[in-house]
């Protein structure tokens, strides 16, 4: 096959990109310039579109022996993920920017082009598997359970998922980098990136200060009564119990947790921590990842973050919306965050939660 | 078999050029020495800069060796400037479509030298405004320490009025330098005709190895160095004489003069050739710089609705090898300064592909690229489409 390998400048593309091409596939190694003004150097293990990065990705081509291109995406990656991590936050909801830029550059811009230009798919370090079978090519979880990433993949549609390749499915990370090592690959011992790759402080928060101000607001209770202020609703997750400065404590001094973020009324409602329990949950804008899922109820797993646990659940597609009902309660789920479903290993789909239900 | 079309950024080093320096690489001795071995490479050293001199229609004192276009470059740009500086001179003079060897210096004076620096266009051809030129003079020109119009135009191959500038210039008795890095071995060039105060010159582009170039400086124009130490170039270039490379510097320089006629109208052949099926197989193409004089070798080509990263690489796929405009530091493909100064929009600059052809091209390369470029252009357009 003719492939484009997307490569970042770290150890997991760069190992990708090198199997694909001894595999005997032509590969074209292409790192993505998502940033219109990048930072020279990386600094630890944050963000991976320093001008660092596309040198390495650029010296692992080199070894590998593949031709190399930068593409130009930040124009995409602004209009598609950096606006909508900060509209997402600005609404109250939690945002998952790594799941866009998959969902929106990597597979759709990029899987775009390669195709447009006679490739027949990309490849990416990404850790999960894809299965060729009855249902036709499935996603899968992978083999290395810390690493898997099944989950910020589970917003491709089948067509993404056919031009998709992901050769490190059935690896363990430490053998990916004695791999690189073996290969040569100077990334080796590279960091694994970390944190959001275009907020390069860490500092999410401060961040959005600079993007959404800092608008003073009421934290109230659950009867409404102000029990702090905040400087900003949306840098405020579900569940956070740190930070949130109440000025009148409980009347047991048992502490309070973040209920509901309300950016019409820049609001941040608190309450008990058993008031956090979400057991069903209910997800707007639905992907499958295989065949579609019905009205009827079915059994699974839904995960709601990256390395989150998988949640053994009753699913359903009613109305347009994925429905999951939870065997057991969980603490602390934000309306923006994607439900993902499993059937074993295999992604279902998935879909962004607007509602949750106590 | 693979299709070199980027003489421009580099052409292969001529035999001769590799049997000199390899030869050399094997002699002992710093021709800075007084002893035996020093003056056995003095003695080469100074006979290859004299055949340099002799090619370039100067005298051989005018030849300072440097270690780059880009050196000879910032050292005339910077040098004369500081002189100039010194009697109350602090414009600089460019045109809009210099090398980034010429621009970004002269920004660095800008910022950090107290230089104001103007910038002359250039019509829709690319050759810069004469009319423009003669205004700032006329206003300006006992402000003016420096001008520098490039020879000819590393993207698009036009070849620019030097003459023309150096009348003018001398009007108000104002050193003009010329980086003629890529007109060099292409189109003849005297440096005691043309009349000016210093000209760049780097060898890897005319058949001599990378990592040598010369500023010629008029003799007896003193400027300041760059490059402080052993004093070894008329104290204005110092650095212990690059003898291998010298050498082979001129023995390029050497068999390029004696067949200059018949290698360049075999190149311009070429180049017309290949311009002439491109416009055949793609209607809406068009050439940039076609009316008027350029460089033998390059060709300069937009073809709407493309992406010239995306031509590139799959060229490059096709094993064709070409080149772009210019990349920033990231390496992200950026609409080329030339192009835009000369009327072009964005989206057409960013719709542009060099190709160049050297001493080496022959018909079977111009045939592979018109064999290759209608499926290239129609999946690139594809692509743009997406």
């Amino acid at each position: 096959m003719k492939l484009i390998a997307a490569m970042s400048g770290g150890v997991d593309s760069a190992v990708a990109a090198a199997r694909t091409h001894e595999a005997g596939h032509e590969v074209i190694g292409v790192h993505l310039a998502l940033s219109s003004n990048p930072q020279k150097y990386r600094s630890g293990a944050r963000g991976c579109c320093t001008i660092e990065d596309s040198h390495d990705a650029r010296r692992a081509a080199d070894v590998i022996g593949i031709p190399f291109y930068i593409w130009d995406m930040a124009e995409e990656f602004h209009d598609g993920v950096v606006e909508n991590f900060i509209a997402e936050y600005a609404a109250g909801r939690t945002p998952n920017p790594c799941l866009r830029c998959n969902e929106k550059i990597k597979f759709a811009a990029v899987l775009d082009r390669a195709r447009a230009m006679g490739f027949d798919g990309v490849v990416t370090g990404h850790y999960a598997i894809t299965h060729e079978g009855q249902m036709g090519k499935t996603l899968h979880r992978a083999v290395d359970n810390s690493k898997d990433q099944s989950y910020v993949l589970s917003v491709l549609t089948i067509e993404q998922i056919a031009g998709a390749i992901f050769p490190l499915g059935d690896t363990t990370k430490v053998d990916v980098r004695r791999e690189a090592k073996a290969r040569g690959l100077y990334v080796a011992n590279k960091p694994d990136s970390h944190d959001i790759c275009f907020v390069p402080s860490g500092d999410n928060a401060g961040w959005l200060h600079q993007r959404l101000g800092s608008k003073v607001g009421p934290i109230v209770d659950q009867d409404g009564t102000q029990v702090g202020e905040h400087k900003g609703a949306y840098t405020y997750t579900i569940g956070q119990r740190k930070g949130l400065g109440l000025s009148v404590p409980t009347i047991d001094g048992s502490p309070r947790f973040v209920l509901k973020v309300e950016p019409l009324t820049n609001t941040v409602v608190v309450g008990p921590r058993e008031d956090l329990a979400v057991t069903r949950m209910v997800g707007e804008k639905s992907v499958w990842c295989g065949p579609a899922v019905g009205p009827d109820r079915n059994r699974g797993f839904v995960q709601v973050r990256a390395h989150g646990q998988p949640l053994p659940c009753t699913y359903y597609f009613d109305n347009d919306l994925l429905i999951a009902e939870l065997d057991e309660p969980l603490l602390g789920l934000a309306t923006g965050q994607q439900m993902a479903i499993y059937d074993g290993d295999r992604v279902v789909g998935s879909a962004t939660i607007c509602e949750t239900q106590q | 078999m693979p299709v070199y079309l980027d003489h421009a950024a580099t052409t292969p080093m001529a035999d001769v050029a590799v049997e000199v320096m390899t030869h050399q690489l094997t002699k002992l001795g710093n021709p800075s020495s007084l002893h035996s071995y020093g003056r056995d490479v003095r003695k080469d050293l100074e006979g290859a800069r004299e055949e340099i001199a002799i090619a370039l229609d100067c005298h051989p004192s005018e030849v300072i060796f440097t270690a780059s276009g880009t050196e000879a470059n910032n050292t005339a740009l910077k040098g004369l400037y500081w002189k100039g500086q010194g009697v109350g001179r602090n414009v600089v003079v460019i045109s809009s479509i210099e090398h980034h060897a010429i621009l970004d210096p002269a920004q660095w004076l800008a910022l950090h030298e107290g230089a104001e620096v103007i910038e002359i266009g250039v019509d829709s051809n690319g050759i810069i405004h004469l009319g423009e030129l003669e205004d700032v003079i006329s206003r300006r020109g006992d402000e003016i320490a420096v001008i520098s119009i490039m020879s000819s135009n590393n993207e698009t191959g036009v070849v620019q009025p030097i003459d023309k500038v150096v009348d003018l210039a001398r009007l108000g008795s104002i050193p003009v330098h010329s980086d003629a890095v890529q007109s060099f071995g292409k189109i003849p060039l005297s440096f005691r005709q043309l009349g000016l105060t210093a000209m760049s010159l780097s060898a890897h582009k005319m058949g001599g190895p990378i990592g040598v170039g010369a500023l010629v400086l008029r003799k007896g124009f003193d400027i300041p160095a760059l490059l402080h130490g052993g004093g070894q170039e008329r104290d204005i270039r110092s650095g212990t004489f690059n003898a291998p490379s010298i050498l082979a510097f001129a023995a390029a320089v050497k068999e390029n003069s004696q067949d200059f006629a018949d290698r360049n109208a075999r190149v311009r052949r070429l180049r017309h050739q290949l311009a002439n099926g491109i416009l055949e197989r793609v209607p809406d193409a068009y050439v940039n710089g076609i009316e008027v004089e350029r460089l033998p070798g390059i060709v300069n080509v937009t073809i709407p609705g493309t992406e010239s990263d995306t031509l590139q690489l799959l060229l490059d796929n096709e094993g064709i090898a070409c080149s772009t405009g210019s990349a920033c530091s990231a390496g992200v493909q950026r609409p080329s300064h030339v192009l835009l100064a000369m009327g072009h929009t964005d989206v057409t600059a960013r719709s542009s592909i060099r190709f160049s052809l050297g001493v080496a091209s022959s018909e079977f390369d111009v045939e592979q690229v018109l064999l290759a470029l209608p499926s290239v252009i129609e999946r690139a357009r594809m692509a743009n489409l997406r």
